[in-house]
Formats: C-alpha cells, sequence, structure tokens
C-alpha cells in the first residue's frame, strides 16, 4: 500500500508555478531551516558549561544533512536545543534558527514562544531518539501513542486515528495488530521503526534523527537506513541525521557538518567531505571507521580522548590531539571559513606555511 | 539510595518471555499471592516459636499470673500450653495443635481484660484502626503523589524549594514525637480538639449526627500525625523519581509531539514516576504501621496499637501475640493488594514470571 | 545512588564530599557523637550536676537558672538527663546500626554475587522478613526479655530484625557490579569467592554501605525509643526514651511540663535530621538530575536565558 498524505498529493497534482515571492525566497536560500550564532551553555556548576558554541548550519528542502561527531561533542545538545526540548540546565544563550515552512511565515525557533511551538510541533518538526527503548512511553500500548498525537495535533476521532497509525505502521512493515502491543513486547528493531513512523504521523517537513541505528544490529540498521531513504523520496522532507559513525552518514547524507568540542569544525557535500577532508579531524574520523562498502583500509583510532567542555584547550580545540598541528594551533582558535567544497575551521588551508602531511595521524602517536 | 522498582520477590525472576498478556498476568498474581501466603505461614510459625525459645516458660508464668485472679478450668490451662509452649509434649504435636487453634481464632483469654476472649478485645479494636489507617493511606497518597508530582516536574521552582525540605524533615521526626507536641499544644494549650479516645464517651454510640461528629474530631489528631509523616515519604519518593523521568525520552518525545502540558506531566511522566512508589509500597508500610501503633498509644485511640501498649503494660501475652498475628497478616493482605495494583499499571511486571 | 559514583569515590579513596547537605549532617553528628562521648563528664563532673538525684522539693520545674531544662516529676534535671542520656541512646543506635549493617552486607553482597539458588533463598528470606512488620515483632520479643541484659539485648533485637531493607539494596548494588572488569580480573586468577566478597566487593560499596549504616542509625534509634516508650527495653537507664517514657508515666502532657519530654525528642529527631542530610546530600551527588534541581542553579540558568533574551532582541 501506498497512502500518499493529502499534502503531497497537493504537491504533486499542482502544476501551478510557484509565486515570484516564494521562488526568489527559494533560490536565496534554499533552506528549510538557517541556524546562525547558536550557542547552549549548561549551568550544573556555579560556572557554566560551553555545550555549544556558535554554530552555524543549513538545512536544505527534502535533504539529508548529517551531524557527526564523538560523544561529548555537542550533537545531542545541538539537537535537543534545534527542536526547542532543551530543560534546565541547558540554556540557549544566543543565535537563531529560521524555519521557513512550505505555508505560513518563517519563524525562529530559538525566540518563538510556546503557543508557536505548539503549532510547529510534529506538524512540522518532529524527531526520532537514540534509543527506541526509552523513547516510548513503557507502560502505554504502541497504538496510544501514535492515537495521542494524531488527535491533538490532527483532530482526528479515536477510529479515525487507529486507523491512521496502522497505516503508518504499515510504512515501516510492522503489521497493524502490533498497535496492541507494549514498547516492551517488539523487538529493538520493531520498535525504533515504530519510531519513525511515528515521526511521520503528521507529515512533517523537517525529522531530527538522533542516532536512530545506534541500538540495533547491523543487518537492522541496513533495513531502517533504506527505509527512511525510501520514505524521504515518497514524502520529501528534510532530515537531520545525527551519529558517531562517519561511514555511515556517507550511504545517506547528503551534506555532512562534523562537531568536534561543542563547534562546527567542518561541514560541506557528503562525497567531497569524506573523501578529501580539510579538518584533520574530519580526516581521523573517517579513518577510525570501516566503510560500509567499498575496499577495506586499515583503520586508525584518534589518539587521545574527546577534551572535557569545563575546560576545553586553548587555540583549536583539537590541537593535542592533531598530527598536523603547528605554531597558532594552540593559541588561536581558527573560525568556520571556506575550504575546498565546503567550509572548514582550521588553521591549515588558510596558512601558507603549514606543514604538509599527507599521512593519517597514527594511533600509535 | 536506589529505590526498590519491583515489588518483593518479583526481581529474581528472569527476563521477559514472550507470553500471551492474560496468561502473563494470571501467573503474576499466582506467583505473588504464594509469596505472601509463604510469608504468613512463616509469620504465624514465628509466634509458635517465639515463646517456646524465649528464656523462662511463658506459659507457667501466664498460668500464675491468671490463677491469681480467678480460678482455671483444665480447659483454659490446655489452652495457655497449646499457644505458649507445654515442655512434656513433642514440638511437632504442639505446633498441629497450634495451628487449629490460630485457624479458629482461639487465642484464649486476655489477662488485661479478664476474662475477655482475645478475639473479641481485638475485634472490637480492629475496625477503629482499620477505618484510621484506611483514611489516612488514601489522602496521603494523593496529597504526597500530587505534591511530588508538581514540585518534581518543575524542580526548583517555589513550591519544590519550600516543600521539599520540609518533607525532608518530616521523614527525620519520630512521629510518636510529633503526636505528643500535638496533644501539648493543639489539645492541651490550645484546646482545639480532643486528645483522647474515638469519641465523645458521653454521648451514646450510634448514628446520631452528634456521635458521628465526635468521632471525626477525634480521628482528626491521630490522622494527622500519621497522615503528614506518610505523605512526606511518597512526596519525596515522586519528586524524586519526577526529577528522573521528566529528562526521560519518551518526556522528550510526548513534548515534542506538541502534547498539551497535561499530557506530558501526568500520562507520560508522573504514570512511570509513580511505578518505584507503589513497589515500595511494602517496604514502607513496615514502618508507617509501627509509627501508627505508637501514635493510637499516645491518642489512646482504642485501635490495635492502644490495645498493644495495653498488653505489654499488663504483661498480657496471650493478647501480645494475636496483635503480632493480626498485624502481620493485615500487612500482607495489604501488601498483596499494593503488589496487584503495580501488576495492573505496570505492563512489564506481568511478563517477568519463571 | 549509583554504584558508579561510588565506585569511583572508593577507588579514589576518601575525600569529605563538597556537598552542603552532606557537611552540614556531618557536622551535626560529629556534634551529637562529641556530646555522648565528653557530655556526661562535663556535666557530672565539672558541674556537678547529676541526672539521677532525686529532688522532691523541686518537682516539675519549668527552666530557670539552676534547672537550664527544668526538672521531672522527682526533681531531676532534665539537661543532666539529656546530656548523660545521649550516651545509652548513641550507643544502642550505633550498635544496632552494626549489627543489621553486617548482616545486610553479608546477605545482599552474598545473594547478589553467587546468584543461582543461595541467592534465590536468601532473597525469599530476606523479603518475608521485609514484610512481616518489625515493631510488632520488637514488642513481643522485647516483653518476651524483659529487660535482660540491659541496652546490649534492645540493641541486639533491634539490629537482628532491622536488616532486610538494606540487604535488598546492596543485593541490587552488587548485581551491578558481578559482571564488572575487576571482579572478573579477580575470578581469572583463582581468588576465592569469599576472597572477591570482603576483598573486592565490599570495599567497592563502602559509600553505600556508610550511608545505609547512618540511615540504620536513626531508624535504631527511633525503634529503641519507640520501645522505651512502651515501657519495653532501657527505661531503667537514662535514655532519650526512657525520658519520653517516664514523661508520658507521670502525664507530663497533661500538666503541661514540655520542657520535660521536648527537649529528648528534638534530639532524636536532630540526629534524624542529620543522617537524613548526609543522604540527600549523597544523593544529589551520585544523580546529576537531582542535583540540577539545585535553587542556586536554577537562578543561575535563568539569569543567563534573561541576558540571551535581551540581547537578542
Amino acid at each position: 500500500m501506498s497512502h500518499v498524505p493529502e499534502r503531497y498529493e497537493d504537491e504533486l497534482l499542482s502544476e501551478e508555478p510557484l509565486s515570484d515571492e516564494l521562488l526568489s525566497d527559494e533560490l536565496l536560500s534554499g533552506e528549510l531551516l538557517s541556524v546562525e550564532g547558536l550557542s547552549v551553555d549548561y549551568f550544573d556548576r556555579a560556572e557554566p558549561v560551553h555545550a555549544v558554541r556558535d554554530v552555524r548550519l543549513g538545512v536544505r528542502r527534502g535533504e539529508t544533512l548529517g551531524v557527526v561527531g564523538e560523544s561529548g561533542c555537542g550533537k545531542s545538545t545541538l539537537v535537543t536545543a534545534l527542536t526547542r526540548l532543551e530543560r534546565p540546565p541547558a540554556v540557549i544563550t544566543a543565535g537563531s534558527a529560521l524555519y521557513r515552512p512550505r505555508e505560513g511565515e518563517p519563524v525562529d525557533l530559538l525566540r518563538a514562544d510556546e503557543r508557536q511551538l505548539s503549532a510547529l510541533r510534529w506538524r512540522h518538526l518532529a524527531i526520532v531518539f537514540q534509543s527506541a527503548m526509552n523513547a516510548l512511553n513503557p507502560v502505554h500500548r504502541l497504538g496510544a501513542q501514535f492515537v495521542d498525537v494524531l488527535r491533538a495535533q490532527r483532530g482526528l476521532s479515536k477510529k479515525e486515528a487507529q486507523e491512521r497509525a496502522g497505516e503508518l505502521l504499515g510504512l515501516v512493515g510492522i503489521p497493524a495488530d502490533r498497535l496492541r502491543a507494549y514498547p516492551h513486547e517488539l523487538s529493538g528493531g520493531m520498535r525504533q521503526r515504530a519510531t519513525i513512523a511515528l515521526a511521520l504521523a503528521c507529515e512533517p517537513e523537517l525529522v531530527v534523527m538522533d542516532e536512530p541505528t545506534t541500538a540495533v544490529d547491523v543487518v537492522m540498521q541496513r533495513q531502517i537506513l533504506k527505509q527512511i531513504g525510501k520514505l524521504q523520496a515518497e514524502f520529501g522532507f528534510s532530515v537531520v541525521f545525527v551519529t558517531h559513525d562517519l561511514s555511515l552518514l556517507i550511504e545517506i547524507a547528503d551534506r555532512i557538518a562534523v562537531m568536534y568540542a561543542g563547534r562546527v569544525v567542518e561541514v560541506g557535500p557528503a562525497r567531497q567531505l569524506y573523501e578529501n577532508p580539510a579538518h584533520p579531524y574530519t580526516a581521523a574520523l573517517r579513518n577510525a571507521f570501516p566503510p560500509l562498502r567499498g575496499p577495506r583500509r586499515p583503520l586508525t583510532g584518534i589518539p587521545g580522548s574527546p577534551p572535557g567542555l569545563r575546560h576545553p584547550p586553548a587555540g583549536c580545540a583539537f590541537h593535542p590531539r592533531c598530527a598536523s598541528r603547528f605554531a597558532p594551533c594552540d593559541t588561536e582558535e581558527p573560525e568556520l571559513l571556506p575550504a575546498g567544497a565546503g567550509e572548514a575551521a582550521c588553521h591549515l588551508p588558510t596558512h601558507a606555511d603549514a606543514p604538509r602531511t599527507e599521512e593519517a595521524p597514527d594511533a600509535t602517536d | 539510595m536506589t529505590a526498590p522498582v519491583v515489588p518483593l520477590g518479583a526481581e529474581s525472576a528472569p527476563a521477559a518471555t514472550r507470553k500471551g498478556p492474560r496468561l502473563g498476568r494470571a501467573r503474576y498474581f499466582v506467583r505473588r499471592l504464594a509469596f505472601y501466603l509463604v510469608a504468613a505461614w512463616i509469620a504465624i510459625t514465628l509466634n509458635f516459636l517465639l515463646p517456646r525459645l524465649m528464656p523462662g516458660d511463658p506459659a507457667s508464668v501466664l498460668i500464675a499470673q491468671m490463677q491469681g485472679r480467678t480460678a482455671l478450668s483444665g480447659d483454659m490451662i490446655a489452652s495457655i500450653y497449646r499457644l505458649f509452649g507445654n515442655p512434656s509434649e513433642p514440638l511437632w504435636d504442639q505446633y498441629l495443635t497450634y495451628l487449629g487453634q490460630v485457624f479458629r481464632l482461639d487465642f484464649g483469654l486476655s489477662v488485661a481484660f479478664y476474662p475477655t476472649p482475645v478475639w473479641e478485645v481485638i475485634s472490637a479494636a480492629l475496625p477503629w484502626t482499620i477505618g484510621l489507617v484506611g483514611v489516612v493511606a488514601v489522602v496521603s497518597f494523593l496529597f504526597g503523589t500530587a505534591g511530588g508530582i508538581l514540585a518534581g516536574g518543575r524542580a526548583g521552582s517555589k513550591l519544590d524549594s519550600v516543600a521539599t525540605p520540609g518533607a525532608m524533615f518530616m521523614t527525620a521526626l519520630p512521629t510518636f514525637w510529633i503526636a505528643l507536641l500535638f496533644v501539648l499544644v493543639l489539645g492541651f494549650q490550645l484546646a482545639w480538639l480532643p486528645t483522647g479516645g474515638a469519641y465523645d464517651p458521653d454521648l451514646e454510640p450510634g448514628l446520631s449526627g452528634a456521635f458521628l461528629g465526635s468521632v471525626v474530631t477525634h480521628a482528626i489528631l491521630p490522622a494527622l500525625t500519621i497522615a503528614m509523616g506518610w505523605a512526606a515519604t511518597w512526596y519525596i519518593g515522586m519528586r524524586n523519581m519526577m526529577i528522573t523521568t521528566v529528562s526521560e525520552d519518551y518526556v522528550l518525545l510526548a513534548r515534542a509531539k506538541g502534547l498539551s502540558k497535561g499530557t506530558v506531566l501526568f500520562r507520560y511522566a508522573a504514570r512511570n514516576a509513580m511505578l518505584p512508589s507503589v513497589a515500595g509500597f511494602a517496604v514502607n508500610l513496615g514502618n508507617v504501621v509501627g509509627g501508627q501503633l505508637l501514635v493510637e498509644a499516645v491518642y489512646a485511640y482504642p485501635g490495635v496499637g492502644y490495645l498493644l501498649f495495653q498488653s505489654v503494660a499488663s504483661v498480657d501475652y496471650p493478647l501480645m501475640q494475636a496483635l503480632f498475628l493480626m498485624v502481620s497478616l493485615s500487612v500482607l493482605a495489604a501488601n498483596f493488594l499494593a503488589d496487584s495494583v503495580y501488576g495492573l499499571i505496570d505492563p512489564r511486571a506481568r511478563e517477568t514470571g519463571s | 545512588m549509583s554504584v558508579d559514583a561510588a565506585a569511583v569515590a572508593a577507588r579514589g579513596g576518601f575525600r569529605l564530599p563538597e556537598n552542603r547537605k552532606v557537611r552540614a549532617g556531618l557536622a551535626l553528628l560529629s556534634l551529637f557523637v562529641l556530646l555522648a562521648l565528653l557530655g556526661p563528664f562535663v556535666v557530672e563532673d565539672v558541674f556537678g550536676m547529676s541526672a539521677t538525684a532525686i529532688d522532691t522539693s523541686a518537682s516539675m520545674q519549668p527552666p530557670s537558672s539552676a534547672h537550664l531544662l527544668g526538672t521531672t516529676a522527682t526533681g531531676e534535671d532534665v539537661l543532666a538527663q539529656l546530656v548523660v542520656g545521649s550516651r545509652i541512646s548513641l550507643l544502642v543506635g550505633l550498635t544496632a546500626a552494626v549489627i543489621s549493617t553486617t548482616l545486610s552486607v553479608l546477605v545482599g553482597v552474598a545473594g547478589g554475587y553467587l546468584g543461582g539458588r543461595p541467592d534465590a533463598l536468601l532473597t525469599v528470606v530476606t523479603n518475608v522478613s521485609l514484610v512481616i512488620p518489625s515493631l510488632p515483632l520488637l514488642v513481643i520479643v522485647a516483653s518476651y526479655v524483659k529487660g535482660r541484659g540491659g541496652w546490649l539485648t534492645v540493641a541486639l533485637i533491634i539490629g537482628l530484625t532491622s536488616w532486610p531493607w538494606g540487604a535488598r539494596g546492596k543485593r541490587a548494588q552488587t548485581l551491578s557490579l558481578r559482571r564488572r572488569d575487576f571482579v572478573l580480573a579477580a575470578e581469572m586468577t583463582g581468588e576465592s569467592r569469599w576472597w572477591i566478597i570482603t576483598r573486592e566487593l565490599i570495599p567497592t560499596l563502602a559509600p553505600l554501605i556508610s550511608a545505609s549504616f547512618l540511615g540504620a542509625v536513626v531508624l535504631s534509634m527511633f525503634a529503641d525509643a519507640g520501645l522505651a516508650f512502651m515501657g519495653l527495653g532501657n527505661i531503667n537507664l537514662t535514655s532519650w526514651g526512657s525520658m519520653l517514657y517516664w514523661a508520658q508515666n507521670a502525664s507530663a502532657l497533661p500538666r503541661g511540663a514540655w520542657w520535660w519530654f521536648v527537649p529528648p525528642g528534638a534530639c532524636i529527631a536532630l540526629v534524624g535530621l542529620a543522617a537524613g542530610l548526609v543522604n540527600f546530600g549523597i544523593d544529589e551527588i551520585a544523580n546529576p538530575r537531582l542535583r540540577r534541581a539545585n535553587r542556586d542553579i536554577r537562578r543561575a540558568a535563568k539569569a543567563a536565558a534573561k541576558r540571551a533574551h535581551r540581547e537578542n532582541s
């Protein structure tokens, strides 16, 4: 079955040209979501911790933006800030995130009030969490967790909502009778696919996925990624896909942003970024994970461990672990500037006197 | 401290097996029932062994005590030996006759209320205690849990920063001492409320308004004393669990879905946060009952606790023993009830069966 | 409290936690320990007061310069009783807590570590002991014992009936340690089970054990006071519990002699409060989510959010 939601049906059928105004906006930015200068602090002791600093990101319509980094790099904080689910002690201290829906006025998510946010939630902006075990309410049946949002956001009757929930489960290959099951009665892969179906309940334009395949095995991971791709082609939503696994992103992302110590250190088209990383950290990440396809190559771990955000190193936060570091690295923090096909925050491309290193940093260093 | 998250005895079961939910549910209840039946048997056996293991010979002491008041018939002496040990009979025979007597609710004659049978004395006291504990349990659960939900849902709020230290303070106070303070201040110095008995002795017991009114006013202070401590315990458990639960992914997801604040707070956060409180009910109940017994003694409230106090004062072993049994069995029954509720509100509990 | 935090604390050696609640609680407890150790000498030898000297001419006197906390029905000095009584009350509490903590550690850690049948058996024993209400049991045993053996018997009875609660917690914590590297390593090198329990598991659980020990001290003191109040146990030794019993017995309440029963109850409550502070503080250290509920941190976060909002708009 392939139930095409009404909105997309309209899109497909309408042959009308877009209005000039809309067209120019599309041409100018083409972006569904533009994030500028986003900073998030944690206040869990006397001194705040800067978990996310001055992040700039753009998500285009229908694309998949990958966000990659080691644990503790601020990527999950970024996710909760973008979806406005941050809770004390996390505080958004600066920035804007302009969201341009297909219909209606653009909204700055970071400054939206509760009323504006609740109008956007799930109808425009949905989320899939890392661990599906914890993302579903353990004491309610799967069906109830579809029905509550369909009734609240779509105004469906209970019966309509049940039917729609069955259709949604069908999208990810789960039989509708599993709606009667409790989350703990489902397998891990099924739970994860159910949360993806749940995210699509109100046909959102943007789905944020926070490590959606970490808790399942490799075969299931493959299946889920394929399914996400298929659904995306069908419904045309954009995806922000957060993970620690760069080789996984190369399979599904159009563009990739690499985060380190709370900052975006490199961003660019997926293939170029992977093949020709401008930042030594991107290169190191690439060499630390086996590619999902293509020839095998030796893996090298990244020496050292990610810096604590409470006391980040001076200068470029990566310099203590970087094999290519040179004079300015431990004092000046590099800015995110054009490099290669994208942008990178590294002194190497901008300094003519930088040392040339072709080799990846060695794990035994 | 680690909050117990499953009912007593359910934690050693192996991981969930895929069984029909209905079968799992029946299995859960049967397992709980079996556990409490074993516990009840142990309590009954303990009651049999204690006087026989104690130094001295309680039966002879008792017989001497009673003979000081009246001539004991042979039957009575035999009954005392059955309950408290007869050195000349083998233990196993004693055990069987003891069990028979317990099942007939024949606990002999009370010393303190001689010659009333113990069971009659207890039957008169039981309704007062059950009424008081029942009302207090419901009220304190509602208030404590509701307060915990609100405070934990908005940790650091004004309510939280006033109520939490207050509740901490409450749980640190010995209940019977609070009862003493209440009696002194509210009872004697301000004379707002009566502090002794369950009703005005000048009134004729019956369904008259005046009598029922006096029952209520006499119950207020004892109820308040126990309810404060109990509600504080519920409150703190609930508040801490709420703080942990509101950061769970399923609560974040509920917020992301744009559900109303109430739905997120109650259907998602509180509904899960209260599971450990219900599972931990058994652990708390024993302490609460202890407090209740002492509080009744302070207010001379004619329930089981005051009886226990009187039985100690007049060295009334038959009464004491029967009280221990009745209180233990009631607590076990209440715990079975709590576990059954847990089985109904946590779908995962029904699956842990071996 | 999480075992991880505790394990880190155990392996890092003992340091006084920075948490304010823990410090305040420990300070208050130390004060009471000092009172019990030195107080009786100071009161009896330095000030020449007596806790037991009967003076019928000064019966039920309210506080005055001669008797700072007034006198009892038989004219004994309440302050002297309070100070002297602290010794027995703390002694019973500590002894009972040592007994119950030892038992709970043995049963809980052994069950959690050994698993299988021994664990199943120990768990049933623990759970059954837990659901049988302890106060009526205490009352019965204490009344059969009839004061024989003095305070030690009371401590013994309390200790023997109050271990199951702690055993349950320790079993759960041991279960989470069972598969840790340091335990597996010890098993590989062929250490005996007893060695692993006493040299690896118990030291790792030490911070948790000491926290539950404090709780046990307070519960034992409550139980002791409750027993004394019912006229069981040590009513002829001066303790906070026996003071309450005699006050109740002499109708101190209807006669308005608050100075007789408020101080001993307040002392018990303060010890309870101190242990409560320590336990709440430890919870905050172990569970960062609870710490975040801390008011000062909330305030700082709120102020920052406001600042950001002003600067943005």
